[in-house]
């Protein structure tokens, strides 16, 4: 059992949760995640190791609120406990020697993207942060980011918040304007991260994206959480989560995202009768 | 005057047209005077040419005396000797090719029902008896064991006798490896590996389950800083297979290992479930062995109308369990012999809408001593299914290998341990699926003792020097 040591509410629909995991917090490095279950009879869900404190022994994790366990899960307060929690789990993102670096996320994948970004300025690289999202309102790690970036753009669909527009219209400006980046590091919904690709190819610009397929074990025991990179199968939770963003095939990705779709609107139906919420 | 009988005595099932709806337990066991019958067919050979056919030599003859005598627990207790799942092997042994192929009575007839008896007697202690295992006297010597399945639960156990303190370390958030996530309920009720699993528990075993060794600790860790000093890897063979061919990513297309976890880990046949699975109406199933069968049995009872195995070499070369091709075959699976599929093919929405196949014929015997079965020019042919489940086999997980220095492992990932059980590194064994690939209950379990009687001399040596 693995006790919330802290919970926050970031907006209505991403929380960040501190656990008390003293070992998956010795060993956890940006890029690699966790697998939990909320009780008994939970799901397995995987969730991106959103930052970790090796001395308290705690991982911080954030989450949106999609479906029936990221419900529950959201149920859960402060001082209760998350019925297993295994980690780190996945290969770390590799960004030593990095000099000049674009990291763009979108939306809750801003909470993965994060990590990496806070650790790139740790080794002296310059960061370009280009965050996106629908509107104000779902704004999280603005502080945060600024913190590590030496340029810091924000982005929304509607324009109630930085500037109106999508993640890749800000990278093609920024690279447009002369910036060379070593690499570009994209994490976000599949679609974000297909144009980021598809964009930073045309400027043959090494791409990295972190894949988050349906999984169970986390560990390589049942490939259900499979791509076609390069044409080869992969497994994301061993061989992955970061893959060259050239060579994954999002499409493949896309499709099978869906496969369980009518079950899990069942599924946060049940959850939020539980809790007695509306359903949206 | 030993019963003359030509035949088994048959084992109480539930119908084929019932049990196909459901996940309870397909073969219900002897009562206890089918048992004292069955066990008077034994003749109680001088050779006892069986004990030579049980890989871990229970003495057969021995407890089937018992068993005709009624006495069930001293049965149970020269069994308990040499074996320490027998309500798990007496359910899952392939007996036909190991004990009972070496029986003197099937040569004119049919063998004694060797695993049936044992399994009546595993229940019968299992029901009748409450006394817990007695704790031995600590040693004060720790051993670690990786992995929770049948190598590393008799490891475990056997050391736990000896006074060693003993850790397992389960990467998964249930204790019991193939056993809880492979083996489906109604074949081995999940209730059995948690008796075992309680038992080891009673002996002072320590269960740490969601530990990932090689991410979350590393071997050497567990030697270095925590004290262990010695360690048995019994990580199992659980890297699912894929064929390769084109469509084999689509949505409706599982490895056996992922359609099994979900049903049985993850208890998706229940309707209250929160981990899904898709109930597929046609299903095809590419592979011959138990893994196979399990998988398409377990696709029959999510409500599929048909449900194919495909299988490249014909009846003869099925690796199965006889009983298990039986069952499978009475619960109305389709079998198609001497086909290999070439291609799944792609309908609506990235679903499955058939599976291209070719026939084979048998040719010369390869490596492995069967046939080597070659394609018919010209025989494609289409099978109409809506999801494909691929159940070709599985290799040892490389998490262990890759985070080990100077752990050697064969070219397909086997870790290389000699007979007794020691890896390449001082202090570190390994035993089971990890060592053989995939192979059986009772192997993985006779090396998990080995290792066990071979780990309590090096440590007993180290310290008495
Ligand atoms: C490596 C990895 C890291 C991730 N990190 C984060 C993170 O930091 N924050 C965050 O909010 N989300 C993250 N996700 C996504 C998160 O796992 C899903 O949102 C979550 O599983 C949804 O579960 P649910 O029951 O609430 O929703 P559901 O209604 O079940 O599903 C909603 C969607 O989530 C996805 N999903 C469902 N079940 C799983 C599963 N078992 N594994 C993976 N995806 C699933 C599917 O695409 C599905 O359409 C990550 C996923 C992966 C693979
Ligand atoms: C569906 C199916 C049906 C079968 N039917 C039969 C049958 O009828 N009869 C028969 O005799 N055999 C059968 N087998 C084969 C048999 O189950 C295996 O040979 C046996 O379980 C091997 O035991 P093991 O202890 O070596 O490994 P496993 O049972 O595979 O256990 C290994 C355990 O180690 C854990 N693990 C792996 N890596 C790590 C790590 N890095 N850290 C921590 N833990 C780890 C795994 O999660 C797992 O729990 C079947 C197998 C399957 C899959
Ligand atoms: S353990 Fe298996 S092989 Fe040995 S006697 Fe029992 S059923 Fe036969
Ligand atoms: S070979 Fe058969 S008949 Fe002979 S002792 Fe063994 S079980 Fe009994
Ligand atoms: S989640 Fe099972 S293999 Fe990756």
């Amino acid at each position: 059992m693995y006790k919330i040591i802290k919970k926050r509410e970031l907006n209505p629909t991403v929380t960040l949760m501190e656990v008390d995991a003293p070992f998956v917090a010795r060993k956890a490095e940006p890029g690699q995640f966790i697998i939990l279950r909320v009780d008994e009879a939970g799901e397995r869900i995987p969730l991106t190791v959103a930052d970790f404190d090796r001395e308290k022994g705690t991982v911080t994790i954030i989450f949106q609120i999609v479906g029936g366990t990221t419900e529950r899960l959201n149920h859960l307060q402060e001082g209760e406990y998350i019925h297993d929690f295994v980690g780190p789990l996945g290969e770390p993102s590799h960004v030593e020697g990095l000099k000049k670096v674009a990291v763009v996320g979108g939306g809750v994948g801003c909470a993965i993207a994060y990590p990496v970004a806070k650790k790139l300025h740790a080794l002296g690289a310059c960061v370009h942060s280009v965050v996106g999202f629908r509107n104000k309102d779902l704004v999280i790690l603005e502080k945060e980011f600024r913190s590590v970036s030496d340029v810091y753009k924000l982005m929304s669909d509607d324009g109630s918040c930085g500037e109106k527009g999508l993640v890749t219209d800000a990278l093609k400006a920024l690279i447009e304007a002369g910036n060379q980046y070593d690499e570009v590091i994209a994490i976000g919904p599949v679609v974000m991260m297909k144009f980021v690709s598809l964009l930073t190819k045309q400027y043959n610009i090494k791409t990295m994206v972190s894949m988050n397929p349906i999984m169970i074990d986390g560990t390589g025991m049942c490939g259900c959480c499979r791509l076609t990179v390069a044409g080869k199968t992969k497994f994301a939770c061993v061989d992955g989560p970061d893959f060259d963003g050239h060579e994954v095939d999002y499409d493949e990705i896309m499709k099978r995202a869906s496969t369980y779709k009518d079950f899990e609107k069942r599924e946060r139906e049940k959850a939020c009768n539980l809790f007695k919420k509306e359903v949206k | 005057m030993p019963n003359m009988s030509l035949k088994k005595h048959e084992m109480p099932s539930q119908e084929p047209q019932v049990r196909n709806k459901n996940f309870q337990e397909v073969a219900l066991g002897y009562t206890a005077e089918t048992a004292v019958e069955e066990a008077q067919r034994c003749l109680n050979c001088k050779h006892k040419p069986c004990i030579g056919g049980c890989p871990v030599k229970i003495h057969i003859p021995d407890f089937i005396a018992k068993v005709a005598a009624g006495e069930f627990e001293a049965a149970y207790q020269i069994i308990q000797q040499t074996s320490s799942l027998p309500a798990v092997c007496g359910r899952v042994c392939p007996q036909e090719t190991q004990c009972e192929q070496k029986c003197v009575r099937g040569i004119k007839g049919e063998p004694v029902a060797i695993g049936r008896l044992e399994r009546f007697v595993a229940d019968w202690h299992n029901a009748n008896s409450c006394d817990l295992p007695v704790k031995a006297d600590a040693n004060g010597h720790k051993v670690a064991v990786v992995g929770s399945g049948p190598a590393g639960l008799t490891c475990a156990g056997d050391l736990a006798k000896r006074g060693y303190e003993v850790t397992v370390f389960e990467a998964l958030h249930l204790a019991g490896g193939v056993l809880v996530y492979g083996i489906p309920e109604f074949r081995l009720p999940k209730t059995i590996v948690q008796k075992e699993i309680d038992n080891l528990k009673a002996l002072g075993v320590k269960v740490e389950t969601n530990m990932v060794i090689g991410r979350v600790l590393s071997i050497d860790e567990l030697l270095d800083e925590y004290g262990f000093e010695a360690v048995f890897i019994g990580s199992g063979a659980g890297l699912p297979r894929f064929m390769n061919i084109p469509g084999e990513n689509l949505k409706s297309v599982y490895s056996a290992n992922e359609f099994l976890t979900r049903v049985n880990l993850m208890k998706a046949y229940k309707d209250d479930a929160r981990t899904p699975v898709l109930h597929a109406k046609k299903v095809a199933v590419v592979g011959g062995g138990n893994v196979a069968m399990d998988a398409a049995r377990c696709a029959k009872r999510l409500g599929a109308e048909e449900v194919y195995i495909v299988y490249r070499r014909s009846e003869n070369e099925l690796p199965a369990r006889a009983e298990e091709v039986e069952h499978a075959k009475e619960e109305g699976i389709v079998f198609k012999f001497l086909t290999n599929p070439t291609a799944i093919l792609e309908g609506e929405n990235g679903m499955v809408r058939g599976i291209s196949c070719v026939e084979m014929e048998l040719g010369e015997p390869d490596a492995s001593g069967r046939r080597r079965p070659v394609e018919k020019a010209g025989s494609d042919f289409t099978i109409d299914c809506d999801c494909v489940i691929m159940a070709i086999g599985t290799s040892p997980n490389p998490l262990i290998k890759n985070t080990t220095k100077g752990l050697e492992t064969q070219k397909w990932g086997g870790i290389i341990a000699d007979e007794h059980g020691l890896t390449s590194r001082e202090g570190v064994y390994a035993g089971g699926d990890a060592v053989t690939g995939a192979a059986t209950v009772i192997l993985a379990m006779g090396a998990g003792k080995t290792a066990a009687e071979a780990i309590d001399e090096y440590i007993k040596g180290k310290y008495q020097k």
